[in-house]
């Protein structure tokens, strides 16, 4: 169980743009791993992040980050970084160059700050172009040297906005990877994505955004098992499936039964998955069916997006 | 990864060595812009292109046929025309306004409000960066003048004058008074950037008031930076047949309700950009 010193907490916050909805009655605590929030454009994550490191300010409610009030930047930001969605740079400045001028207007000396950011360039494998300017570098280069930025001042609350937008695929794995590794060092990771299989690949929890209110959080498949008005939806592989459809169709949990196009597996909607696998459980060990696998078809955070929000969320 | 700003995790009795720490590291970061971005270019345009008539002169006058004695009006009304009340003012509103309002229209100002520093330390920071580039340059160009406008058409009698007599006593009473404006239109401009998203209608509204303080009544005239300014100088300057006559407020009134009001007018916008959020879309 987590302390509030180890959480972010929201405690019913809302933010308005003037007559504008933000976000509405968040109430929301986040433990360390990583989180994603996940919702179409405008579903309000950026604003809830923008919140969290008080570069907005709550409407009504407070947040609290491991236990630091949000306006508070001396305090906060000596343990938050936050990548933005921004791409914008100060004028003239090499990537090095970025790099230490914020960590000495964070009170490093000159020499840690040089350490710091020759770290923070290894890590997002920009050492060859740190010393080119900003202004010469490609999308993905300037995504990585924010993301460089957001580290290097080692925090431990990750927030990124939208973090691999614009990375080609095989700096996509790398940054995945070192969100991965990120996490194992124990720090909070809040992404926000709508490329939901990139979620669905690395978060922990997701937190599920739209229109300003938050629709559903937790651990994904969690998550999922809460949706009782939207069935899930199981494929059996089989021997008989006509056989086994016949079976299950008599349980009243069971709402579908289908039989797969190749006639070599069957597709049943459930209202209760443990039921239903312990009802398959039986008639395997009666010998009614022999199963060669088993596979929800719809516990995906693009199912439950869908089923959540109505639409695919997108996908890249 | 640890959280490994040791050196910034202090009590309050270190703060200071942190803020000072940081205020160094925002006034280099604010003086390379001031100096040396393509923004400067305007900043050295108007600190300097009315030393360049005054450049003209010296070798197109032909030496020693005006008279010395009316030299010291001539500097002072140059001096309150165009030096204090034009390229101050408008050097100070570019170099202030910008120290805010340049990032916002960039879209780099949430870098510094994703630091560990407090908003305040910022606020210095960027104030004394505008300040020492503003007296760095507005002094050069007052001092520049007065040599400009002195020393090609009565070398001797200046050198005496400068050396022996009242010249570098006003030489540095004016670049004084360079310093106070700097101090104070600063202050005023630093404020309105962050609070008006379009800061020249009211750089203009006080310019305005400014040069239209000769006609105001006395109460009024203290309402302004000018009124102080026009107290400190060593050569007072006619304000013409319709100027409403008001006693000079004394240089120990003066500079301190300069200081007083600089201060107020740093807190304010200290205050302001506490409170302030990134939204650069409605800036």
């Amino acid at each position: 169980m987590s302390t509030p010193d180890q959480l972010i907490i929201f405690d019913n916050v809302s933010k308005f743009y003037g007559e504008i909805l933000g976000v509405n009655r968040v109430n929301l605590q986040i433990a360390p791993g990583i989180t994603s929030l996940v919702g179409p454009n405008g579903a309000g994550k950026s604003t809830l992040m923008n919140l969290m490191t008080g570069l907005l300010r709550p409407t009504r409610g407070s947040i609290k980050v491991l236990g630091i009030p949000t306006d508070h930047p001396e305090r906060l930001f000596r343990k938050v970084g936050y990548c933005t969605q921004f791409d914008s740079f100060p004028r003239g400045v090499t990537g090095r160059e970025f790099l230490n001028s914020f960590l000495l207007v964070h009170g490093f000396d000159r020499r840690r700050a040089n350490e710091l950011s020759q770290v923070a360039l290894e890590r997002v494998n920009l050492v060859d172009a740190a010393d080119r300017k900003v202004a010469g570098y490609s999308k993905g280069m300037r995504q990585r040297i924010r993301l460089a930025q957001s580290i290097a001042h080692e925090p431990s609350v990750l927030i990124l906005d939208e973090p691999l937008n614009g990375l080609d695929p095989m700096v996509r794995a790398e940054t995945i990877a070192l969100f991965r590794t990120l996490a194992a060092e124990g720090l909070h990771l809040i992404i926000s994505s709508h490329i939901l299989h990139e979620v669905d690949m690395m978060s922990d929890r997701v937190v599920l955004l739209n229109n300003g209110y938050i629709v559903a959080e937790g651990n994904i498949h969690g998550v999922r098992d809460e949706m009782e008005e939207h069935p899930m939806q199981i494929l059996i592989r089989c021997d008989q499936p006509a056989k086994l459809a016949a079976y299950v169709f008599a349980q009243d949990h069971v709402v579908e039964a289908r039989l797969h196009e190749d006639r070599r597996g069957l597709f049943v909607k459930t209202r209760d998955a443990d039921r239903f696998y312990l009802m398959l459980n039986h008639a395997v060990a009666e010998g009614e069916v022999d199963v060669e696998s088993i596979a929800p078809v719809d516990d995906d955070l693009s199912a439950v997006y869908q089923y959540l929000i109505g639409t695919t969320g997108g996908s890249a | 990864m640890s959280s490994a700003v040791d050196v910034v995790q202090t009590k309050a009795p270190a703060n200071w060595s942190l803020w000072l720490r940081q205020i160094g590291a925002i006034f280099r970061l604010e003086i390379e812009k001031n100096f040396f971005s393509r923004r400067s270019l305007l900043i050295y345009l108007i600190a300097f292109l009315p030393l360049f008539p005054l450049f003209v002169l010296a070798f197109i006058t032909p030496p020693g046929r005006q008279d010395f004695n009316q030299y010291s009006i001539v500097y002072a009304l140059m001096y309150n025309a165009f030096i204090l009340r034009t390229l101050v003012f408008f050097g100070s509103a570019w170099i202030f306004m910008n120290l805010f309002r340049a990032e916002l229209v960039d879209r780099s100002l949430h870098y510094y409000f994703l630091s560990a520093v407090r908003r305040e330390v910022l606020v210095v920071g960027k104030y004394i960066s505008g300040l020492a580039t503003s007296i760095i340059l507005f002094t050069a160009t007052t001092v520049i003048a007065m040599v400009l406008l002195y020393f090609p058409h009565f070398y001797s009698q200046s050198v005496r004058y400068f050396t022996e007599g009242k010249g570098l006593t006003q030489l540095l009473t004016y670049a004084g008074i360079t310093v106070l404006a700097c101090l104070g239109y600063g202050a005023f401009f630093l404020f309105i950037g962050l609070f008006v998203r379009n800061p020249i209608i009211p750089a203009l509204l006080l310019y305005f008031w400014e040069w239209l303080n000769f006609l105001l009544p006395p109460l009024l005239k203290k309402i302004s930076v000018i009124h102080y300014l026009n107290s400190l100088v060593p050569v007072p300057v006619s304000e013409g047949p319709f100027a409403v006559v008001a006693e000079p407020t004394p240089a120990y009134i003066a500079v301190p309700s300069m200081l007083v009001v600089t201060l107020l007018v740093l807190i304010l916008a200290a205050y302001r950009i506490r409170h302030m959020e990134i939204r650069y879309g409605s800036d």
